[in-house]
């Protein structure tokens, strides 16, 4: 899959946009830096989700981190091999560890996400 | 600035993830705490400990002077033996959990890293009238364990006496690449396994010695999941100053017949009356973490608290101690934790909640 058509918040989740919808999961990065993930809880399918507030919460051994929807929009779809296999975010990320897709109804939060140099750069600074 | 071992910069070249503790630079994983988890249970992993505090006492006097400050008895020890006690304020509660190691001409006490500079205090304030001196080793020596299945095979190639044949809670004072070292059969994982102090320029060449004959690098993160599987309580969560040694249970390391040390009077009206409150472990269902603080409760009711808490990568449940009353620490007794808004069943088991076959 082609990783720039992503776009990222600082808090390392990354927005997939096809039209109006949009999937939403964290990154590689995000994942490495979480390591031994234990649970994850997502939102059900016709809430709501609003640009910069948590819409969930993954917990590894060492703590418990929350979700920061990209945009605001729908649930319309979960993934629950996700919520049962937790593995699937550590072996693919960006494909079938993807959380939720949502249907944008609000966009506005759209210049405040990264793009894929810009959230490269984001990590690199934060790994140090 | 932090402190740091002198294994610092390989546990950085090797991916460590540092973080502080105690005022120590130290690694908390290298790859995942799991995995690490898992190397101690099956093969053998390698810590650093080297940010504990070893005092050495020595004197005429040494052995009075300890006696009259810790719960356990170490009068009867006999060199090379090793003992678990804990020290308490004149109220009972615990200022540190510490390891007594009973020498030919010395004591060794082995303290938390977290409480160095407050037990060097209160030795000090307790010294007069005995002839002894207490020595701060520290930051000339390193300290490593070995834990795990294959520590003896990995380990005893390297040392120059035998040490197949110590006994738990024993240790020598031998050689390693011709410098001295003491190596103990002890540990804090619930696993076989031996703890080496040794010069601190000696630690780099032992870690390596030992990683290139197979054994893994092992953080704190581990460390915690390890010994919380095993029962053990850890200063500053299950154990601090407002918490005495009989509640937290662990009374086989007070013994107060005929003994007199801060806190003995308070903790023998405790033992004839009973604790009020119990150290007990949790087994919880589904996934999440009961972490630190959480509360416990019955019926709706807050009836204690959670101390320390993870997923048993070991046992594949999630586990937690506890502190509750002692008219509901009964094994199989069904309570909940409070895991940020939310009621989790969790059943009162018997610690440990894991022991090696």
């Amino acid at each position: 899959m082609n990783q720039s058509d992503l776009k990222y918040r600082p808090t390392h989740e990354w927005i997939r946009l096809e039209g109006n919808e949009a999937v939403v999961g964290i990154s590689e990065f995000a994942v490495k830096q979480l390591t031994d993930l234990v649970y994850i809880d997502l939102p059900a399918v016709g809430r709501q989700v609003k640009g910069g507030e948590t819409f969930g919460e993954v917990e590894s051994v060492k703590a418990v981190s929350d979700l920061y929807a990209p945009l605001s929009g729908e649930v319309i779809a979960v993934n629950d091999a996700l919520v049962d296999d937790l593995a699937l975010l550590s072996s693919d990320p960006f494909g079938k560890g993807w959380m939720i897709k949502i249907k944008v109804t609000d966009d506005s939060k759209l210049g405040e996400l990264l793009h894929p140099q810009a959230y490269e750069a984001h990590c690199e600074a934060e790994s140090h | 600035m932090a402190l740091r071992t002198p294994c610092y910069d390989w546990h950085v070249e090797h991916g460590g993830r540092m973080v502080d503790f105690a005022g120590w630079d130290m690694p908390v994983q290298y790859t995942s705490i799991t995995d690490e988890h898992h190397a101690v249970r099956n093969n053998c992993g390698l810590f650093d400990v080297s940010h504990m505090a070893r005092l050495k006492i020595a004197g005429p006097d040494d052995s009075q002077f300890i006696d009259s400050l810790i719960t356990n008895d170490i009068t009867g020890l006999k060199p090379g033996e090793i003992r678990y006690s804990l020290m308490t304020n004149t109220l009972g509660g615990v200022l540190d959990d510490i390891l007594v190691y009973r020498f030919e001409d010395d004591f060794m006490m082995v303290v938390n890293a977290s409480n160095r500079e407050k037990i060097i205090d209160w030795l000090a304030r307790h010294q007069s009238g005995f002839d002894v001196v207490v020595t701060d080793m520290t930051f000339e020596r390193a300290m490593i364990a070995v834990q795990g299945p294959n520590s003896v095979s990995l380990l005893a190639p390297l040392v120059a006496d035998p040490i197949a044949s110590l006994k738990y809670y024993t240790g020598i004072k031998t050689s390693i690449d011709f410098s001295p070292a003491l190596v103990s059969r002890t540990g804090y994982t619930g696993e076989d396994g031996f703890e080496v102090i040794l010069p601190a320029n000696k630690a780099l060449v032992l870690w390596e010695a030992l990683i290139a004959s197979g054994a893994h690098a092992a953080g704190l993160g581990c460390r915690d999941t390890l010994r919380l599987e095993a029962g053990m309580p850890l200063y500053g969560h299950e154990l601090n100053e407002s918490i005495d040694p009989l509640s937290a249970g662990l009374g086989f390391a007070v013994k107060l017949d005929n003994r007199h040390f801060p806190g003995s009077k308070i903790l023998g009206n405790v033992k004839q009356q009973g604790p009020n409150v119990r150290r007990v472990g949790l087994e919880l269902s589904g996934k999440r973490i009961a972490r630190e603080h959480a509360a416990v409760l019955k019926d709706g009711a807050d009836v204690g608290e959670v101390t320390s808490g993870t997923f048993s990568p070991t046992l594949e449940k999630t586990i937690a101690m506890a502190y509750v009353g002692v008219e509901l620490a009964t094994i199989g007794n069904d309570l909940q934790v409070d895991i940020r808004g939310t009621g989790v069943d969790a059943k009162i088991v018997k610690l440990p909640f894991y022991k090696r076959g």
